[in-house]
């Protein structure tokens, strides 16, 4: 069956959706993925929607749904790239996806999720392994 | 028998010639369009005329044989409207062949009162309905470049520009209408991915008045701006623009407002970890020949 | 619903993958139209919202797709018709947060606000017929 790959570095998972997705695709990826997270125990999910030609409600939905997982499995997401267009529509929609982070692109967004993930760690006072290289 | 068009197809040497003089009297800019450019013109649209084939009825404008007339004539109008004639001279163009071809029915018809009320009715109305064909003509080509003005005011009005690495500026002038507000605004969301800014500031202090339709629109703007992973600020609110959207109840509280652009881009910069700080030596502007004292 | 009718085409929509060939094929019509990106986008989308509608919501039916032409307007048309079991009450359909299944229910209101002629029929237990158009 049809997959979304899923990179891992470090304590981060890179997820590249380049296909037009099918309900069920975007499902078995908030499957794959949630599962992933708490077998790895990442900290971070970055996913790239730059090559999504629309996002409709369903993707939306699956997005935003994919955040809030995470989060409970104390995780950050951000999502990246989204087109103009594709933000408009979704805008027009109706939809606004308060709940999700957004960065420009992939750079940013791994910028985000290392300033949030360091800070927590600050926090927690944390000295597990780094994910420095 | 002999019907006017048989007439106007055995004399149309000189009726060009009496057409001439009647088209030249009715325009008053004769810079626009030279003598020769117009004698080749009423002569191509006589010569269809005359070659309408047998079967094309004066009172039947509609039917197939006439369109090669029609669509000279309103390739003449459209190029009219565009070099500046008016409506009425436009019009007169045809016009003036009322004349001429009603003195040749005149002339074969003389003895016959009936006939010849009913020939110059028939001639009377297709050139009135060939009149008002040339002037639709003559509006959708004014249309089309009031359209062409229109799209390149457009262009014009959509200046985003780059204040510093990551930071974007679009200032809004005049008066926002919601075609324009669209445009503008998928402009600046290009113009961010594009420079890759992470903020982008809307400038209204030439915006004279906000209705609800542009206080949704950039509100919409805002939203999908950050669903792309950038902030919008929004600067130079005037006071009454404020008052009208407290009372028209659009909520921008989710919205980062500043009263300047300078307050916005500062507090872009420091978003974004810069800081602005004043040399304490420089005490603002130096004139380069005052420097030496 | 004004305008004449150009061409057309027909294509079924009996699963969710049907749904994405229903906006590759809109996406294609959109841009033979030379829809600019933006207009592109908003008709793809409602295409989905209507295409898993009829799927979800009607057991699956199909979508007629046709270039029309009102005067010097042109505009792509979408007919999403399905015998499933109707929509009782139209006008809460319509309303956001309204939803018969999954989704965040923003499917049949999203998309009229994502297109310019929205109509819709029912009969419970015969079918829903929904027809969309955007003008360029």
């Amino acid at each position: 069956m049809e997959r979304i790959p899923i990179l891992r570095m470090g304590n981060f998972l890179l997820v590249t959706i380049q296909v037009d997705m099918h309900d069920k695709l975007a499902l078995t990826l908030q499957d794959d993925l949630t599962a992933k997270i708490a077998d790895v125990g990442a900290k971070g999910v970055l996913i790239d929607i730059s090559s999504l030609e629309i996002v409709d409600s369903f993707i939306g939905r699956t997005l935003a749904n994919i955040a809030s997982m995470a989060r409970v499995l104390d995780a950050q997401t951000v999502v990246v790239g989204m087109q103009p267009a594709v933000a408009i529509t979704l805008v027009e929609l109706g939809m606004s996806l308060p709940g999700i982070r957004t960065a420009l692109n992939v750079e940013s967004g791994m910028e985000y999720l290392k300033e949030t993930v360091i800070d927590y760690r600050n926090g927690e006072d944390y000295d597990g392994d780094s994910e420095q290289d | 028998m002999a019907n006017v068009l048989d007439v106007v197809r055995r004399n149309q040497e000189s009726l060009l010639q009496e057409w001439l003089e009647g088209i030249k009297g009715g325009i008053r800019r004769r810079d626009l369009i030279d003598d020769r450019e117009l004698k080749s013109q009423a002569a191509e649209v006589l010569t269809m005329i005359c070659d309408a084939p047998g079967e094309a009825a004066l009172d039947n404008l509609n039917s197939p044989p006439w369109q090669p007339l029609k669509d000279l004539l309103a390739s003449l109008s459209t190029t009219r409207a565009v070099q500046g004639f008016t409506p009425s001279e436009t019009a007169m163009f045809i016009l003036s062949l009322k004349g001429p071809i009603f003195g040749l029915a005149l002339k074969l018809h003389k003895n016959d009162v009936d006939l010849l009320f009913s020939e110059i009715t028939a001639v009377d109305d297709f050139i009135d309905k060939l009149a008002l064909h040339t002037t639709d003509s003559y509006i959708h080509g004014r249309d089309q470049v009031i359209v062409r003005q229109q799209e390149e005011m457009l262009e014009l009005s959509t200046p985003v520009v780059t204040l510093w690495d990551g930071i974007v500026a679009l200032p809004l002038i005049g008066t926002l209408d919601s075609a324009r507000t669209q445009i503008v605004m998928e402009s600046l969301l290009q113009a961010i991915v594009q420079t890759n800014s992470r903020f982008a500031i809307i400038d209204i202090t030439g915006v004279p008045t906000v209705d609800t339709l542009v206080a949704q629109h950039l509100l919409k703007t805002i939203t999908a701006a950050r669903l792309m992973g950038a902030e919008c600020i929004i600067s130079g609110i005037r006071p009454q623009i404020a008052q009208t959207i407290v009372h028209l109840g659009i909520n921008l509280e989710d919205v980062i407002t500043k009263a300047k652009l300078s307050d916005a881009f500062r507090l872009a910069l420091e978003r974004s970890g810069r800081s602005v700080t004043r040399n304490s030596k420089s005490n603002g502007p130096v004139l380069s020949g005052a420097r030496e004292q | 619903m004004t305008g004449i009718v150009n061409k057309t085409e027909m294509l079924p929509i009996k699963d969710s993958s049907d749904v994405v060939f229903v906006r590759q094929r809109v996406r294609v019509w959109t841009t033979q139209l030379k829809f600019s990106l933006v207009e592109q986008t908003k008709v793809v989308t409602a295409a989905s919202e209507l295409g898993r509608n009829t799927l979800e919501h009607g057991g699956g039916g199909e979508l007629e797709i046709s270039e029309v032409v009102d005067g010097i307007r042109k505009g792509l048309r979408l007919k999403f018709s399905d015998k499933g079991p109707g929509i009782p009450d139209i006008k809460l359909a319509l309303s956001d947060g309204y939803t018969s299944k999954q989704g965040m229910g923003l499917g049949l209101g999203g998309s009229k606000r994502l297109m310019n002629e929205f109509e819709i029929e029912s009969t419970p237990g015969q079918g829903t017929t929904i027809t969309v158009t955007r003008w360029k």
